[in-house]
Protein backbone atom coordinates (compact mmCIF):
# COMPACT_ATOMS: atom_id res chain seq x y z
CA UNK A 1 0.00 0.00 0.00
CA UNK A 2 1.03 3.49 -0.66
CA UNK A 3 1.61 5.43 2.29
CA UNK A 4 1.73 9.14 3.41
CA UNK A 5 3.64 11.09 6.00
CA UNK A 6 3.51 14.53 6.76
CA UNK A 7 6.21 16.06 8.95
CA UNK A 8 6.92 19.83 10.18
CA UNK A 9 10.52 21.45 10.38
CA UNK A 10 9.91 22.85 14.14
CA UNK A 11 12.59 24.80 16.90
CA UNK A 12 14.48 21.83 18.08
CA UNK A 13 13.17 20.62 21.07
CA UNK A 14 16.20 21.85 23.05
CA UNK A 15 16.18 25.10 22.56
CA UNK A 16 14.66 27.53 25.25
CA UNK A 17 12.53 29.63 23.63
CA UNK A 18 12.29 33.64 24.00
CA UNK A 19 9.88 35.91 23.51
CA UNK A 20 10.37 38.44 21.40
CA UNK A 21 10.52 41.93 22.80
CA UNK A 22 7.54 43.24 20.71
CA UNK A 23 5.43 40.49 21.92
CA UNK A 24 4.53 39.84 18.00
CA UNK A 25 6.05 35.89 18.80
CA UNK A 26 9.10 33.87 19.47
CA UNK A 27 11.98 35.08 18.52
CA UNK A 28 13.12 31.86 16.10
CA UNK A 29 16.34 33.76 14.35
CA UNK A 30 19.46 31.45 13.91
CA UNK A 31 18.44 28.88 16.70
CA UNK A 32 18.44 25.27 15.66
CA UNK A 33 15.73 24.07 13.46
CA UNK A 34 14.70 20.18 13.34
CA UNK A 35 12.06 18.14 12.66
CA UNK A 36 9.15 17.72 15.32
CA UNK A 37 9.59 14.44 17.16
CA UNK A 38 6.65 13.20 16.66
CA UNK A 39 6.85 13.57 12.82
CA UNK A 40 10.18 11.18 13.21
CA UNK A 41 8.05 8.58 14.93
CA UNK A 42 6.02 8.91 12.36
CA UNK A 43 8.52 8.37 9.63
CA UNK A 44 9.63 5.25 11.52
CA UNK A 45 6.40 3.87 11.75
CA UNK A 46 5.90 4.19 7.61
CA UNK A 47 9.55 2.82 7.01
CA UNK A 48 8.63 -0.42 9.39
CA UNK A 49 5.71 -0.83 7.52
CA UNK A 50 7.90 -0.65 4.55
CA UNK A 51 9.96 -2.71 5.74
CA UNK A 52 7.35 -5.19 6.58
CA UNK A 53 6.56 -5.33 3.01
CA UNK A 54 3.04 -3.68 4.24
CA UNK A 55 3.76 -0.39 2.46
CA UNK A 56 5.25 -0.07 -1.45
CA UNK A 57 6.12 3.51 -1.42
CA UNK A 58 5.98 6.38 1.49
CA UNK A 59 5.50 10.30 0.25
CA UNK A 60 6.87 12.72 2.67
CA UNK A 61 5.15 15.94 2.70
CA UNK A 62 5.78 19.39 4.93
CA UNK A 63 3.89 21.97 4.23
CA UNK A 64 5.82 25.18 5.22
CA UNK A 65 8.93 27.57 4.43
CA UNK A 66 11.35 26.92 1.31
CA UNK A 67 13.72 25.85 4.60
CA UNK A 68 11.58 22.51 5.38
CA UNK A 69 13.15 21.04 2.08
CA UNK A 70 15.93 20.30 4.78
CA UNK A 71 13.73 18.43 6.97
CA UNK A 72 11.76 16.55 3.95
CA UNK A 73 15.84 15.55 2.87
CA UNK A 74 16.22 14.33 6.08
CA UNK A 75 12.94 11.67 5.81
CA UNK A 76 14.30 10.80 2.55
CA UNK A 77 17.77 9.87 4.19
CA UNK A 78 15.34 7.78 6.69
CA UNK A 79 14.13 5.50 3.69
CA UNK A 80 10.61 7.45 2.72
CA UNK A 81 10.74 7.41 -1.39
CA UNK A 82 10.01 10.81 -2.68
CA UNK A 83 8.79 14.28 -0.99
CA UNK A 84 6.51 16.71 -1.52
CA UNK A 85 6.91 20.54 -0.30
CA UNK A 86 3.43 22.95 -0.01
CA UNK A 87 5.49 26.34 -0.62
CA UNK A 88 4.15 28.42 2.16
CA UNK A 89 4.54 31.08 4.69
CA UNK A 90 5.46 30.28 7.81
CA UNK A 91 3.10 30.26 10.87
CA UNK A 92 0.07 28.68 8.99
CA UNK A 93 -3.00 27.09 11.57
CA UNK A 94 -4.04 23.40 11.45
CA UNK A 95 -6.84 23.88 9.27
CA UNK A 96 -4.90 25.43 6.38
CA UNK A 97 -2.47 22.32 6.58
CA UNK A 98 -5.09 19.96 6.68
CA UNK A 99 -6.68 21.55 3.80
CA UNK A 100 -3.30 21.47 2.18
CA UNK A 101 -2.75 18.09 2.99
CA UNK A 102 -6.00 16.87 1.88
CA UNK A 103 -5.39 18.32 -1.55
CA UNK A 104 -2.16 15.51 -1.70
CA UNK A 105 -4.39 12.77 -0.20
CA UNK A 106 -6.45 13.55 -3.15
CA UNK A 107 -3.59 13.33 -5.91
CA UNK A 108 -1.94 10.85 -4.03
CA UNK A 109 -4.72 8.81 -2.85
CA UNK A 110 -2.35 6.95 -0.16
CA UNK A 111 -4.17 4.33 1.58
CA UNK A 112 -2.36 5.35 5.54
CA UNK A 113 -1.47 8.84 6.58
CA UNK A 114 0.87 8.89 9.23
CA UNK A 115 1.16 12.27 10.95
CA UNK A 116 2.70 13.32 14.98
CA UNK A 117 0.16 14.00 17.50
CA UNK A 118 1.41 17.48 17.94
CA UNK A 119 3.66 19.80 16.78
CA UNK A 120 6.41 21.46 19.70
CA UNK A 121 6.07 24.31 18.90
CA UNK A 122 2.32 25.78 18.42
CA UNK A 123 1.27 22.40 20.57
CA UNK A 124 -2.10 22.50 18.69
CA UNK A 125 -2.79 18.80 18.26
CA UNK A 126 -5.07 18.72 15.59
CA UNK A 127 -3.67 19.02 12.09
CA UNK A 128 -4.29 15.15 12.15
CA UNK A 129 -8.08 15.29 13.34
CA UNK A 130 -8.84 18.14 10.52
CA UNK A 131 -7.60 16.15 7.46
CA UNK A 132 -9.68 12.83 8.78
CA UNK A 133 -12.58 15.54 9.18
CA UNK A 134 -11.93 16.85 5.69
CA UNK A 135 -11.05 13.18 4.05
CA UNK A 136 -13.57 12.14 5.65
CA UNK A 137 -12.22 8.83 6.95
CA UNK A 138 -11.13 7.09 10.07
CA UNK A 139 -8.67 8.46 12.67
CA UNK A 140 -6.59 6.58 15.54
CA UNK A 141 -5.39 9.53 17.29
CA UNK A 142 -2.06 9.19 19.40
CA UNK A 143 -1.03 5.85 18.59
CA UNK A 144 1.04 3.55 20.05
CA UNK A 145 0.58 0.26 18.08
CA UNK A 146 -0.44 -0.20 14.58
CA UNK A 147 -1.29 -2.83 12.58
CA UNK A 148 -2.68 -3.61 9.05
CA UNK A 149 -4.89 -6.55 9.08
CA UNK A 150 -6.29 -6.90 5.37
CA UNK A 151 -8.46 -3.42 4.90
CA UNK A 152 -8.52 -2.81 8.32
CA UNK A 153 -6.19 -1.42 10.55
CA UNK A 154 -5.97 -2.12 14.42
CA UNK A 155 -4.90 0.70 16.20
CA UNK A 156 -3.77 0.73 19.82
CA UNK A 157 -4.49 4.18 21.48
CA UNK A 158 -2.81 6.02 24.49
CA UNK A 159 -5.93 7.22 26.15
CA UNK A 160 -6.26 8.96 29.64
CA UNK A 161 -6.99 6.06 31.97
CA UNK A 162 -4.42 3.82 30.12
CA UNK A 163 -4.89 2.07 26.29
CA UNK A 164 -7.66 1.82 24.56
CA UNK A 165 -8.06 -0.74 21.59
CA UNK A 166 -9.33 0.48 18.22
CA UNK A 167 -10.35 -0.71 14.20
CA UNK A 168 -10.62 1.51 10.93
CA UNK A 169 -11.06 0.79 7.70
CA UNK A 170 -8.72 1.92 5.04
CA UNK A 171 -7.93 4.32 3.88
CA UNK A 172 -7.21 6.14 7.50
CA UNK A 173 -5.63 9.09 9.59
CA UNK A 174 -3.25 7.46 12.32
CA UNK A 175 -1.52 10.70 14.70
CA UNK A 176 1.60 9.13 16.79
CA UNK A 177 2.45 9.28 20.09
CA UNK A 178 5.54 8.81 21.49
CA UNK A 179 5.66 5.07 22.89
CA UNK A 180 4.88 3.69 19.06
CA UNK A 181 8.46 3.57 18.53
CA UNK A 182 12.36 4.85 18.94
CA UNK A 183 12.97 6.36 15.35
CA UNK A 184 16.91 5.50 13.97
CA UNK A 185 19.40 8.03 12.54
CA UNK A 186 19.92 8.40 9.19
CA UNK A 187 23.16 6.91 8.30
CA UNK A 188 25.96 8.89 5.85
CA UNK A 189 25.16 7.34 2.76
CA UNK A 190 21.54 7.27 3.04
CA UNK A 191 21.89 11.06 3.58
CA UNK A 192 24.25 10.96 0.49
CA UNK A 193 21.56 9.04 -1.24
CA UNK A 194 18.47 10.81 0.25
CA UNK A 195 20.08 14.37 -2.00
CA UNK A 196 19.12 12.19 -5.79
CA UNK A 197 16.08 10.96 -4.61
CA UNK A 198 12.57 13.35 -6.11
CA UNK A 199 11.33 16.12 -4.28
CA UNK A 200 8.57 18.17 -5.74
CA UNK A 201 7.57 22.07 -4.78
CA UNK A 202 3.96 22.84 -5.34
CA UNK A 203 2.25 26.05 -4.20
CA UNK A 204 -1.14 26.28 -2.31
CA UNK A 205 -2.41 28.25 -4.92
CA UNK A 206 -1.64 25.27 -7.68
CA UNK A 207 -3.67 23.12 -5.19
CA UNK A 208 -6.61 25.07 -4.97
CA UNK A 209 -6.06 25.71 -1.14
CA UNK A 210 -7.07 28.70 0.49
CA UNK A 211 -4.59 29.42 3.51
CA UNK A 212 -6.87 32.06 5.28
CA UNK A 213 -7.52 31.17 8.92
CA UNK A 214 -10.35 32.41 11.53
CA UNK A 215 -7.70 32.41 14.15
CA UNK A 216 -5.19 35.62 14.88
CA UNK A 217 -2.65 35.84 17.23
CA UNK A 218 -2.98 38.74 19.14
CA UNK A 219 0.43 38.81 21.59
CA UNK A 220 2.69 36.42 22.45
CA UNK A 221 4.19 36.67 26.43
CA UNK A 222 6.62 34.70 28.54
CA UNK A 223 4.82 33.07 31.11
CA UNK A 224 4.93 34.53 34.67
CA UNK A 225 7.93 33.50 36.09
CA UNK A 226 8.46 31.20 39.36
CA UNK A 227 10.17 33.37 42.28
CA UNK A 228 13.23 31.65 43.00
CA UNK A 229 13.19 29.49 45.74
CA UNK A 230 15.62 28.02 48.47
CA UNK A 231 17.63 25.00 49.20
CA UNK A 232 16.79 23.21 52.66
CA UNK A 233 19.31 21.36 54.69
CA UNK A 234 17.08 18.57 55.60
CA UNK A 235 14.32 16.82 55.59
CA UNK A 236 13.03 17.53 59.01
CA UNK A 237 13.83 21.37 57.79
CA UNK A 238 11.96 20.98 54.71
CA UNK A 239 8.68 19.42 56.15
CA UNK A 240 8.54 22.07 58.72
CA UNK A 241 8.59 24.80 55.87
CA UNK A 242 5.99 23.09 54.11
CA UNK A 243 4.11 22.71 57.09
CA UNK A 244 4.34 26.34 58.34
CA UNK A 245 5.57 28.51 55.24
CA UNK A 246 3.95 27.12 52.18
CA UNK A 247 1.02 25.12 54.38
CA UNK A 248 0.45 22.51 51.50
CA UNK A 249 0.28 19.78 53.97
CA UNK B 1 -25.32 33.14 23.07
CA UNK B 2 -24.95 29.62 24.02
CA UNK B 3 -22.49 27.47 24.31
CA UNK B 4 -22.13 23.88 24.16
CA UNK B 5 -19.92 21.83 26.69
CA UNK B 6 -19.34 18.01 24.96
CA UNK B 7 -18.81 16.61 27.99
CA UNK B 8 -16.03 13.86 28.75
CA UNK B 9 -17.00 10.64 29.64
CA UNK B 10 -14.77 7.86 32.15
CA UNK B 11 -15.00 4.99 30.82
CA UNK B 12 -14.45 1.30 32.92
CA UNK B 13 -15.34 0.80 36.40
CA UNK B 14 -17.06 4.27 36.68
CA UNK B 15 -18.85 3.19 33.37
CA UNK B 16 -20.31 6.46 31.91
CA UNK B 17 -19.62 8.91 34.72
CA UNK B 18 -19.07 12.52 33.57
CA UNK B 19 -15.54 12.99 33.64
CA UNK B 20 -13.93 15.61 36.79
CA UNK B 21 -12.89 17.91 33.69
CA UNK B 22 -15.90 18.53 32.57
CA UNK B 23 -16.88 20.63 35.69
CA UNK B 24 -13.53 22.91 34.51
CA UNK B 25 -14.38 23.14 31.59
CA UNK B 26 -18.35 24.41 32.53
CA UNK B 27 -16.71 27.19 34.20
CA UNK B 28 -14.45 27.81 31.22
CA UNK B 29 -18.17 28.34 29.23
CA UNK B 30 -19.48 30.21 32.29
CA UNK B 31 -16.49 32.86 31.94
CA UNK B 32 -17.29 33.35 28.29
CA UNK B 33 -21.00 34.33 29.37
CA UNK B 34 -24.67 33.25 28.17
CA UNK B 35 -26.28 29.92 28.52
CA UNK B 36 -24.65 26.55 29.20
CA UNK B 37 -25.66 23.45 27.39
CA UNK B 38 -24.03 20.01 28.01
CA UNK B 39 -24.07 17.40 25.44
CA UNK B 40 -23.89 13.62 26.98
CA UNK B 41 -23.16 11.55 24.25
CA UNK B 42 -22.90 7.69 24.60
CA UNK B 43 -24.54 4.90 24.87
CA UNK B 44 -26.96 4.00 28.04
CA UNK B 45 -26.20 7.58 29.61
CA UNK B 46 -29.41 8.32 30.46
CA UNK B 47 -28.07 8.13 34.39
CA UNK B 48 -25.69 10.34 33.43
CA UNK B 49 -27.40 12.95 32.12
CA UNK B 50 -29.39 13.02 35.06
CA UNK B 51 -26.72 13.66 37.46
CA UNK B 52 -24.92 15.97 34.85
CA UNK B 53 -28.79 18.11 34.85
CA UNK B 54 -26.97 18.81 38.61
CA UNK B 55 -23.76 20.44 37.70
CA UNK B 56 -23.38 24.16 38.68
CA UNK B 57 -24.56 26.98 35.59
CA UNK B 58 -25.74 24.49 33.43
CA UNK B 59 -29.19 25.40 31.56
CA UNK B 60 -30.05 22.38 29.55
CA UNK B 61 -28.35 18.87 28.95
CA UNK B 62 -28.80 17.19 25.51
CA UNK B 63 -28.59 13.44 25.87
CA UNK B 64 -27.50 11.70 22.78
CA UNK B 65 -28.01 8.13 23.79
CA UNK B 66 -27.47 5.93 21.10
CA UNK B 67 -24.81 2.39 20.40
CA UNK B 68 -23.26 4.93 17.96
CA UNK B 69 -21.95 6.98 20.40
CA UNK B 70 -20.58 4.05 22.84
CA UNK B 71 -17.01 5.30 23.37
CA UNK B 72 -17.12 8.55 21.95
CA UNK B 73 -15.66 7.34 18.58
CA UNK B 74 -14.77 10.54 16.80
CA UNK B 75 -16.08 9.91 13.16
CA UNK B 76 -19.82 9.52 15.10
CA UNK B 77 -19.79 11.88 17.59
CA UNK B 78 -17.84 15.01 15.63
CA UNK B 79 -20.98 14.81 12.86
CA UNK B 80 -23.39 14.76 16.15
CA UNK B 81 -21.81 18.18 17.33
CA UNK B 82 -21.87 19.63 13.80
CA UNK B 83 -25.66 18.69 13.19
CA UNK B 84 -26.51 20.39 16.81
CA UNK B 85 -24.67 23.95 16.07
CA UNK B 86 -25.40 24.19 12.37
CA UNK B 87 -29.26 22.35 12.14
CA UNK B 88 -32.28 24.90 11.06
CA UNK B 89 -33.67 26.26 14.18
CA UNK B 90 -31.00 26.04 15.92
CA UNK B 91 -30.54 26.86 19.59
CA UNK B 92 -27.75 29.57 18.21
CA UNK B 93 -24.35 27.86 19.77
CA UNK B 94 -21.95 30.59 18.99
CA UNK B 95 -19.32 28.45 21.20
CA UNK B 96 -18.53 24.60 21.29
CA UNK B 97 -15.99 23.95 24.35
CA UNK B 98 -14.77 20.23 25.49
CA UNK B 99 -11.88 19.41 28.11
CA UNK B 100 -8.87 18.86 27.07
CA UNK B 101 -8.48 15.25 27.75
CA UNK B 102 -7.75 12.89 25.19
CA UNK B 103 -11.52 12.29 24.36
CA UNK B 104 -11.57 15.89 24.10
CA UNK B 105 -8.43 16.60 21.90
CA UNK B 106 -9.29 13.19 19.63
CA UNK B 107 -12.96 14.90 19.10
CA UNK B 108 -13.51 18.50 18.94
CA UNK B 109 -10.61 18.81 15.83
CA UNK B 110 -12.63 16.84 13.62
CA UNK B 111 -15.50 18.90 14.99
CA UNK B 112 -14.04 22.46 14.03
CA UNK B 113 -12.41 21.17 10.37
CA UNK B 114 -16.29 19.70 9.23
CA UNK B 115 -17.45 23.33 10.34
CA UNK B 116 -14.71 24.82 8.08
CA UNK B 117 -13.19 27.01 11.66
CA UNK B 118 -9.82 26.50 12.89
CA UNK B 119 -9.94 25.69 16.47
CA UNK B 120 -7.89 26.99 19.56
CA UNK B 121 -6.12 24.37 21.76
CA UNK B 122 -6.02 24.10 25.33
CA UNK B 123 -6.91 27.49 26.74
CA UNK B 124 -5.77 28.87 30.12
CA UNK B 125 -7.75 31.73 30.41
CA UNK B 126 -10.77 33.81 28.89
CA UNK B 127 -9.99 37.35 27.92
CA UNK B 128 -13.17 37.86 26.23
CA UNK B 129 -16.08 35.88 24.05
CA UNK B 130 -13.57 35.67 21.03
CA UNK B 131 -10.16 36.41 22.54
CA UNK B 132 -8.50 33.45 24.54
CA UNK B 133 -5.23 32.67 26.26
CA UNK B 134 -3.17 29.69 25.54
CA UNK B 135 0.65 28.12 25.98
CA UNK B 136 3.04 27.56 23.08
CA UNK B 137 6.23 26.21 23.21
CA UNK B 138 5.84 23.55 25.80
CA UNK B 139 4.61 26.35 27.82
CA UNK B 140 7.35 28.66 27.40
CA UNK B 141 4.98 31.55 25.52
CA UNK B 142 1.72 32.54 26.47
CA UNK B 143 -0.23 33.25 23.30
CA UNK B 144 -3.07 35.57 23.01
CA UNK B 145 -5.98 34.47 20.49
CA UNK B 146 -8.43 35.76 18.61
CA UNK B 147 -11.28 33.82 16.78
CA UNK B 148 -13.45 35.80 14.20
CA UNK B 149 -15.29 32.29 13.78
CA UNK B 150 -18.82 32.09 13.69
CA UNK B 151 -18.93 28.90 16.15
CA UNK B 152 -15.85 29.06 18.13
CA UNK B 153 -14.20 25.63 18.94
CA UNK B 154 -11.93 25.33 21.56
CA UNK B 155 -10.48 22.78 24.01
CA UNK B 156 -10.32 23.74 27.72
CA UNK B 157 -7.19 23.14 29.80
CA UNK B 158 -8.49 22.08 32.96
CA UNK B 159 -5.83 22.98 35.14
CA UNK B 160 -6.68 26.68 33.80
CA UNK B 161 -10.37 27.07 35.91
CA UNK B 162 -12.02 26.14 38.64
CA UNK B 163 -14.26 23.63 38.64
CA UNK B 164 -17.90 23.95 38.93
CA UNK B 165 -19.84 21.97 41.95
CA UNK B 166 -21.19 18.97 40.46
CA UNK B 167 -24.71 19.79 42.60
CA UNK B 168 -26.81 22.17 42.99
CA UNK B 169 -28.05 22.96 39.40
CA UNK B 170 -31.49 21.67 37.83
CA UNK B 171 -30.92 21.97 34.06
CA UNK B 172 -33.74 20.50 31.89
CA UNK B 173 -32.91 17.42 30.05
CA UNK B 174 -33.51 16.88 26.00
CA UNK B 175 -33.04 13.87 23.92
CA UNK B 176 -31.47 14.10 20.83
CA UNK B 177 -32.99 10.77 18.44
CA UNK B 178 -30.30 11.60 15.49
CA UNK B 179 -27.58 9.03 15.49
CA UNK B 180 -24.92 9.56 12.88
CA UNK B 181 -22.99 5.58 12.07
CA UNK B 182 -20.24 6.64 9.91
CA UNK B 183 -19.45 3.20 10.19
CA UNK B 184 -15.66 3.38 9.63
CA UNK B 185 -14.30 2.55 12.82
CA UNK B 186 -14.69 0.00 16.03
CA UNK B 187 -13.94 -0.15 19.42
CA UNK B 188 -12.06 -3.28 20.42
CA UNK B 189 -11.55 -2.87 23.80
CA UNK B 190 -9.31 -1.21 26.06
CA UNK B 191 -7.04 -1.76 28.80
CA UNK B 192 -7.15 0.72 31.82
CA UNK B 193 -4.54 0.86 34.51
CA UNK B 194 -5.48 0.51 37.95
CA UNK B 195 -5.13 2.67 40.77
CA UNK B 196 -6.83 3.50 44.28
CA UNK B 197 -4.80 6.91 44.41
CA UNK B 198 -6.12 10.14 43.32
CA UNK B 199 -6.66 10.67 39.47
CA UNK B 200 -3.02 12.53 38.80
CA UNK B 201 -4.68 15.44 37.03
CA UNK B 202 -7.12 16.34 39.83
CA UNK B 203 -4.95 15.31 43.08
CA UNK B 204 -4.06 18.05 45.04
CA UNK B 205 -0.33 16.18 45.86
CA UNK B 206 1.28 14.53 43.44
CA UNK B 207 4.61 13.12 44.09
CA UNK B 208 6.12 12.10 40.61
CA UNK B 209 9.94 10.09 40.09
CA UNK B 210 12.31 10.09 37.52
CA UNK B 211 15.27 8.33 36.28
CA UNK B 212 16.87 8.22 39.60
CA UNK B 213 14.36 6.31 41.01
CA UNK B 214 16.91 3.57 39.51
CA UNK B 215 13.79 0.72 38.44
CA UNK B 216 9.92 0.13 39.39
CA UNK B 217 10.81 -1.39 42.66
CA UNK B 218 11.57 1.45 44.13
CA UNK B 219 8.86 3.79 42.98
CA UNK B 220 7.21 1.66 46.51
CA UNK B 221 9.29 4.52 48.24
CA UNK B 222 6.71 7.28 46.41
CA UNK B 223 3.49 5.19 46.78
CA UNK B 224 4.52 5.14 50.60
CA UNK B 225 5.08 8.83 50.38
CA UNK B 226 2.18 9.65 48.14
CA UNK B 227 -0.34 7.50 50.80
CA UNK B 228 0.87 9.63 53.86
CA UNK B 229 0.19 12.87 51.98
CA UNK B 230 -3.37 11.40 50.47
CA UNK B 231 -1.00 12.22 47.20
CA UNK B 232 -0.99 10.98 43.34
CA UNK B 233 2.21 9.51 41.91
CA UNK B 234 3.40 10.95 38.24
CA UNK B 235 6.82 10.10 36.51
CA UNK B 236 8.60 11.67 34.39
CA UNK B 237 9.47 10.14 30.62
CA UNK B 238 12.37 8.83 31.99
CA UNK B 239 10.99 6.81 33.97
CA UNK B 240 8.20 5.62 31.62
CA UNK B 241 10.21 5.15 28.84
CA UNK B 242 12.79 2.96 31.37
CA UNK B 243 9.39 0.79 31.81
CA UNK B 244 9.74 1.59 35.61
CA UNK B 245 6.08 2.62 35.32
CA UNK B 246 3.13 2.91 32.94
CA UNK B 247 3.13 5.74 30.11
CA UNK B 248 -0.32 7.18 31.49
CA UNK B 249 1.51 8.24 35.01
CA UNK B 250 3.68 10.66 32.82
CA UNK B 251 3.74 14.13 33.67
CA UNK B 252 4.63 16.74 31.05
CA UNK B 253 4.06 18.15 27.26
CA UNK B 254 3.43 14.54 25.80
CA UNK B 255 1.60 13.48 29.35
CA UNK B 256 -0.36 14.55 31.70
CA UNK B 257 -0.66 18.93 32.31
CA UNK B 258 -0.86 18.70 36.57
CA UNK B 259 -1.39 21.73 38.79
CA UNK B 260 -1.75 20.40 42.30
CA UNK B 261 -0.94 22.34 45.50
CA UNK B 262 2.17 20.49 46.17
CA UNK B 263 4.21 18.64 43.53
CA UNK B 264 7.28 16.72 45.15
CA UNK B 265 9.79 15.63 41.92
CA UNK B 266 11.88 13.28 43.32
CA UNK B 267 15.41 11.97 40.67
CA UNK B 268 13.71 14.05 38.09
CA UNK B 269 16.36 16.63 36.73
CA UNK B 270 13.76 19.17 35.19
CA UNK B 271 14.01 18.59 31.16
CA UNK B 272 11.66 21.42 29.39
CA UNK B 273 9.43 19.15 28.68
CA UNK B 274 8.60 17.53 32.15
CA UNK B 275 8.41 21.34 33.12
CA UNK B 276 5.56 22.50 30.85
CA UNK B 277 3.18 19.81 32.57
CA UNK B 278 3.94 20.97 36.09
CA UNK B 279 5.52 24.16 36.42
CA UNK B 280 1.85 25.50 37.01
CA UNK B 281 1.85 23.91 40.97
CA UNK B 282 1.74 25.92 43.56
CA UNK B 283 4.59 24.93 45.65
CA UNK B 284 7.47 22.66 43.95
CA UNK B 285 9.25 20.53 45.49
CA UNK B 286 12.58 19.14 44.31
CA UNK B 287 14.83 16.04 45.67
CA UNK B 288 17.59 15.33 44.24
CA UNK B 289 21.43 14.43 44.51
CA UNK B 290 22.72 16.53 41.47
CA UNK B 291 22.43 20.14 42.61
CA UNK B 292 23.31 21.52 39.48
CA UNK B 293 20.09 19.29 37.85
CA UNK B 294 17.48 21.90 36.12
CA UNK B 295 14.79 21.73 38.14
CA UNK B 296 15.78 23.71 41.40
CA UNK B 297 15.43 26.85 39.93
CA UNK B 298 11.86 26.14 39.35
CA UNK B 299 11.64 24.41 42.91
CA UNK B 300 10.80 26.35 45.83
CA UNK B 301 12.09 24.28 48.29
CA UNK B 302 15.26 21.72 46.84
CA UNK B 303 16.94 19.11 48.92
CA UNK B 304 20.20 18.22 47.55
CA UNK B 305 20.33 14.77 48.86
CA UNK B 306 20.34 10.87 48.16
CA UNK B 307 16.50 10.30 46.98
CA UNK B 308 16.79 6.69 48.96
CA UNK B 309 17.49 8.24 52.13
CA UNK B 310 15.47 11.29 51.98
CA UNK B 311 11.98 9.79 50.79
CA UNK B 312 11.66 7.18 53.50
CA UNK B 313 12.68 9.65 56.02
CA UNK B 314 10.43 12.43 54.60
CA UNK B 315 7.83 10.02 55.04
CA UNK B 316 8.24 9.08 58.30
CA UNK B 317 7.98 12.57 59.28
CA UNK B 318 4.33 12.66 58.38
Amino acid sequence: MKMMVAIKRVVDYNVKVRVKADHSGVDLANVKMSMNPFCEIAVEEAVRLKEAGVATEIVVVSVGPTTAQEQLRTALALGADRAILVEAADELNSLAVAKALKAVVDKEQPQLVILGKQAIDSDNNQTGQMLAALTDYAQGTFASKVEVAGDKLNVTREIDGGLQAISLNLPAIVTTDLRLNEPRYASLPNIMKAKKKPLETVTPDALGVSLASTNKTLKVEAPAARSAGIKVKSVAELVEKLKNEAKVI
Amino acid sequence: MTILVVADLLQGPENGAVAPATLNTVDAAAKVGGDVHVLIAGQGVGGVAEAAAKIAGVAKVLVADNAAYAHLLPENVAPLIVALVTESGAKGYSHVLAPATTNGKNILPRVAALLHVDQISEIISVESADTFKRPIYAGNAIATVQSSAAIKVITVRTTGFDPVAAEGGSASVEAIAAAHDAGTSKFVGEALAKSDRPELTAAKIVVSGGRGMGNGDNFKHLYTLADKLGAAVGASRAAVDAGFVPNDMQVGQTGKIVAPQLYIAVGISGSIQHLAGMKDAKVIVAINKDEEAPIFQVADYGLVADLFDAVPELASHL
